[in-house]
């Protein structure tokens, strides 16, 4: 469903990207593992085209993303869902205000209906009762699952989640994991989450790909990477400090 | 680089003015930001006419005292206020309070992913950001220039008449003679195109936001660099409006 081919990209002629590939069939849930800063989130946001790519080409079912614009990339962007490392909640309106926001903006439903499907997803996300708060009277763990509930408005086929449970207690960021896992089953939608939560993620995801030094090193089912005898993929998995990735 | 964000700011204008003539236009968003940038502004507007008004009659009498034509002074503060002062105020002060205020907040925006979020929803962020502050502006800014050049000459008339003893029929009789409609014109056409340069750069400043550095600091260059050439334009537009409606 989604292909990357050979990406390339560079900020200020420093290349953070130096020809990732990779592949997502349909339905799959993928997690993008890797140091911090070498391109995870970048990588999503070319995807959702956001970003546009030095080199190489992102193929979302069979339309390249570079190359579109106008109506056909709004049209691909609206089967797509997009939890932003920071929520991206909008921080004047309420949390009833923010999930309802899109629908208000891109559909002719009435006032009645808009409240019963914002409802229904704040209900989905556990966050009954929330509605008539603003995201900086929320909790960390709360904006989540309010952002999370504005990006399944319309029920997207593809969500990418950038970072879901960074900030959060190991509490929180399990749940949010459950939760992700449970709207998948839901929803049946293909998925990338970006996260450090390991070895938890490997849990409700089918595949793991890790990116280091701007190329994707490993790509594999979870056991594959637990098991994977590579030192710079055993090191990180394990989180040691003596290896060859240098923490400095 | 220089030209670069020059043509950057070019586009931008071209496209906000496009996306203002084509529906759908966000109404509440431009009336939220009539509000915010012209009636929320009418305080500062108001001190700042009353008190330009009066230094201007102030100063005003001292000089044309020494020529014996002190009768003049009504065209003066009114001419002063209306063609130069009155536009070129309100507008520096519009910038400050509310232009500033735009900008930092679209910034925000910008770093905290918000407008990627509206972008992703399938909206032009433009539409919701810089529309209506646009039209806001251009609506605003007259009104605004209006008040001040009224609230001015109701400062001079206090200064001028009630403490100086400039007869009050002199004071607005030899203004009704000498201001013309053409005047009055000449402050509306500038309000109006300060109205465009302070929303066009103080937008621009904050959409571009989280471009040149990271995030809070970023914010905080933006609304300095969105103040300066916002002032700084409005002034030199100033001139060339001035050399060119003479």
């Amino acid at each position: 469903m989604i292909e990357i081919e050979d990406l390339h990209k560079s900020f200020n002629g420093y290349e953070v990207l130096k020809g990732v590939s990779l592949g997502i069939e349909k339905g799959e849930i993928l997690v993008l593992i890797g140091r911090s800063g070498y391109g995870k989130s970048v990588i999503l946001k070319h995807i959702a085209g956001l970003m546009r790519p030095d080199r190489g080409r992102i193929v979302v079912d069979g339309k390249e993303i570079g190359k579109l614009s106008g109506k056909a990339l709004t049209q691909l962007r609206s089967r797509l869902g997009f939890l932003f490392q920071g929520n991206a909640l909008f921080s004047s309106l309420t949390v009833f205000e923010n999930v309802a926001f899109p629908l208000k903006e891109k559909t002719r439903l009435g006032n009645a209906e808009i409240r019963e499907r914002v409802l229904y997803e704040l209900d989905q996300v556990g966050l009954s009762g929330a509605e008539k708060k603003y995201p900086s009277q929320l909790s960390g763990g709360m904006q989540k699952r309010a952002a999370l509930a504005r990006e399944l408005v319309f029920e997207p086929e593809i969500m990418l989640f950038d970072e879901p449970t960074t900030g959060l207690d190991p509490i929180i960021g399990h749940a949010i994991l459950n939760l992700i896992d449970s709207l998948h089953k839901r929803l049946d939608f293909t998925s990338i989450i970006v996260t450090h939560e390991i070895p938890k993620v490997f849990e409700i995801v089918n595949k793991v790909a890790m990116i280091h030094e701007g190329v994707i090193l490993i790509v594999g089912s979870p056991e594959e990477i637990i098991s994977s005898e590579d030192p710079i993929v055993r090191q990180f998995i394990r989180g040691e400090v003596e290896g060859p990735i240098s923490y400095r | 680089m220089v030209l670069r964000t020059m043509g950057l700011m070019g586009v931008f204008l071209v496209k906000a003015f496009f996306y203002s003539v084509i529906p759908p236009l966000k109404f509440y968003r431009v009336l939220k930001q009539i509000r915010f940038i012209g009636m929320q502004s009418t305080l500062v507007i108001f001190l700042t006419g009353a008190f330009s008004g009066m230094v201007m009659a102030l100063q005003g009498f001292y000089t044309l005292n020494r020529f014996g034509s002190e009768a003049f002074l009504g065209p003066m503060v009114a001419l002063s206020l209306i063609k130069e002062l009155g536009p070129v105020l309100s507008g520096l002060m519009v910038t400050g309070r509310a232009g500033s205020a735009i900008t930092a907040e679209i910034g925000i925006m910008r770093i905290s992913d918000q407008i990627d979020a509206i972008e992703l929803m399938g909206l032009n962020p433009l539409r919701y950001l810089v529309v209506p502050n646009l039209i806001a502006g251009i609506i605003a800014l007259p009104l605004l220039t209006a008040i001040f050049d009224v609230v001015g000459i109701l400062g001079g008339y206090m200064v001028g008449v009630k403490i100086l003893g400039v007869g009050a029929g002199t004071y607005f009789g030899e203004m009704a003679n000498y201001v013309e409609m053409k005047d009055i014109l000449e402050g509306i056409y500038k309000s109006l195109s300060f109205g465009v340069i302070i929303t066009w750069v103080c937008c621009f400043q904050g959409y571009y936001t989280g471009v040149r550095g990271h995030g809070a600091e970023d914010v905080s260059k933006s609304t300095t660099r969105a103040v300066v050439l916002s002032s700084v334009l409005i002034l030199v537009w100033d001139y060339f409006m001035t050399a060119m409606l003479f």
